[in-house]
């Protein structure tokens, strides 16, 4: 067996908001194979969020530790952690809010390929146009501003920013859950068809298990801050264990008719 | 950017501050060709009454120097002193509050309590206490003022950088590796200075009128006109010549008030509110 991508072990996150705890994350362990998706299913305020940020080093733990590509990934600072950072890269929740509103499509792509010495100053336009048409767009729209495109299209430019950076995983937090219904499809087919041509691992989180068995090979399901269960997608959506994955599997829409009496 | 200008010049309080600003810079800049030479030296006979002698339109004071140079000269001043204040008062002001508001704990704690002990002691008295120890001198007063004008950036530029560095903006640049030093700077800061630039206005006309204040108290910069010393000068026969002190003063409103309604229409116009009314 290959070692995994990402190890996650007992990781535990406590906040404290007015003099009240709360548990956002407690003793959760996870791996990631290469090439692997999995999916991370929860309520709101289960802790998927948080459990994101802290392996993407946006927030500290309280314990526990994460190996990422064989190193002690949460023992990293400064200039080691920022060069580590590329193998790891982030897709948020509203696109709007995840662009500098100055910025335009091209320096927000040619951002990770200028800190991480990836292409040099004369080759960066190019390299920006492959990434833009990598993901649907025409190569052109490097010069419009982040603010000028439609929802959709931020999302894809998000994605084309997590790619260029070259990463082995990239997490995916509610990706479509802040876009129109209509093109939801469409980016969750990129996603799907840019894990197969580039063999990328996804962490992918979302609310809704219609959504992440779209996706995933695996999925976990998050509840208060735990990992309550975990399996391949077919086996938790057919048969669920868990109480919280009883009625995540219930809330999946089916387009099915009561039988005539 | 175009399109706060093309807000700007629509509505009615931009159109006036820029046009009233537009006129003193005018002022200043032709004030050495049309009246070259040294505006303190006397030119005719004393106390000259305005509109009387076509080479002396607006008159002379007490000592016969010509009021129309003084009033040329002096617009160079004040505008110099305000601009150059709210630059000193901003940069301090961006630079502490950036600093104060990524790094938190105790650096913030500390810059915090040190614009605190700035902001206690009235703008005022801190410039006049600085100017009498030190002598005057056009960059001292420049100082002195800014050392009462920097901490509102300050407290505005942290409470924005405390605000914006929660968006996801900032942790995606965080993601890709960015250096912190480079976050602040491209990321953080630009977002966080328009609301401190409406603030502008106010610290621009506040230094002009310290400086007026200064200078009437005879702790301006002797070797230059001055509006402040101008109406100080003045003062002594306010009877006898009140247009000694109103012409001036006249300029002093102008100028306060052009930079009041530009910044007002500035901070409209960057809101994304057409002209009110």
């Amino acid at each position: 067996m290959p070692e995994p991508l990402l190890v996650a072990q007992n990781l535990c996150k406590t906040f404290t908001s007015r003099g009240r705890r709360v548990t956002a994350l407690d003793d959760v362990s996870l791996t990631l194979a290469p090439g692997e998706t999995l999916g991370l299913v929860g309520a709101s305020g289960s802790g998927k969020s948080t459990l994101a940020r802290v392996l993407l080093r946006l927030l500290a733990v309280d314990a526990g530790a994460v190996r990422l590509l064989g190193e002690d990934w949460l023992q990293l600072r400064g200039q080691p952690l920022r060069r580590q950072r590329r193998a790891i890269q982030m897709v948020f929740q509203d696109p709007l809010a995840a662009f500098n509103p100055r910025a335009t499509i091209g320096g927000v792509l040619a951002d990770p390929l200028r800190i991480h010495a990836l292409a040099d100053r004369a080759a960066r336009p190019v390299r920006v146009g492959a990434l833009l048409e990598r993901v649907g767009l025409p190569a052109s729209y490097a010069a419009r501003g982040v603010h000028e495109v439609s929802g959709g299209e931020r999302q894809r430019v998000a994605i084309a920013r997590a790619l260029a950076a070259r990463p082995s995983l990239i997490v995916f937090d509610e990706p479509v859950s802040a876009l129109d219904q209509s093109i939801r499809g469409e980016i969750l087919k990129l996603i799907t068809d840019l894990q197969k041509s580039e063999g990328l691992s996804y962490l992918f989180i979302a609310h809704d298990l219609a959504v992440v068995r779209l996706v995933s090979h695996r999925v976990a399901i998050m509840e208060s801050g735990r990992i309550v269960e975990t399996g391949p997608t077919s086996q938790i959506i057919d048969s669920p264990q868990s109480p919280a994955g009883r009625s995540l599997v219930a809330a999946v829409p089916r387009l099915e008719f009561p039988r005539a009496q | 950017m175009n399109r706060v200008a093309g807000r700007l010049m629509r509505s009615p309080e931009g159109v006036a501050g820029f046009c009233l600003l537009v006129l003193l810079a005018a002022m200043a800049l032709a004030a050495p060709l049309l009246f070259p030479g040294d505006p303190l030296v006397i030119v005719g006979r004393p106390l000259t009454a305005p509109f009387t002698d076509p080479a002396l339109p607006l008159g002379t004071d007490r000592l016969g120097r010509d009021v129309a140079a003084g009033l040329m000269h002096g617009a160079r001043t004040s505008l110099l002193v305000g601009l150059a204040t709210a630059l000193v008062a901003l940069a301090a002001g961006a630079l502490v509050g950036t600093v104060a508001g990524l790094a938190g704990g105790l650096v913030d704690e500390a810059l915090m309590r040190v614009v605190d002990a700035f902001q206690i002691v009235p703008g005022f008295l801190l410039a006049l206490a600085f100017v009498s120890v030190t002598g005057a001198s056009l960059p001292v007063i420049i100082l002195a003022i800014a050392l009462g004008a920097w901490t509102g950036p300050a407290r505005l530029v942290r409470a924005e950088v405390l605000s914006i560095r929660e968006r996801d903006y900032v942790a995606s640049a965080r993601v890709i590796g960015m250096h912190p030093a480079e976050i602040a700077l491209r990321e953080v800061l630009p977002n966080a200075l328009p609301p401190v630039l409406a603030l502008t206005a106010v610290i621009v006309a506040t230094a002009v009128l310290v400086e007026a204040a200064l200078s009437f108290l005879g702790l301006g910069d002797p070797n230059v006109v001055t509006w402040g010393s101008m109406i100080a000068e003045g003062r002594n026969v306010l009877r006898t010549a009140p247009h000694l002190s109103i012409v001036p003063g006249l300029g002093l409103v102008a100028t306060v008030l052009g930079v009041y309604l530009l910044g007002e229409g500035l901070a409209d116009a960057m809101a994304g509110r057409e002209a009110r009314g």
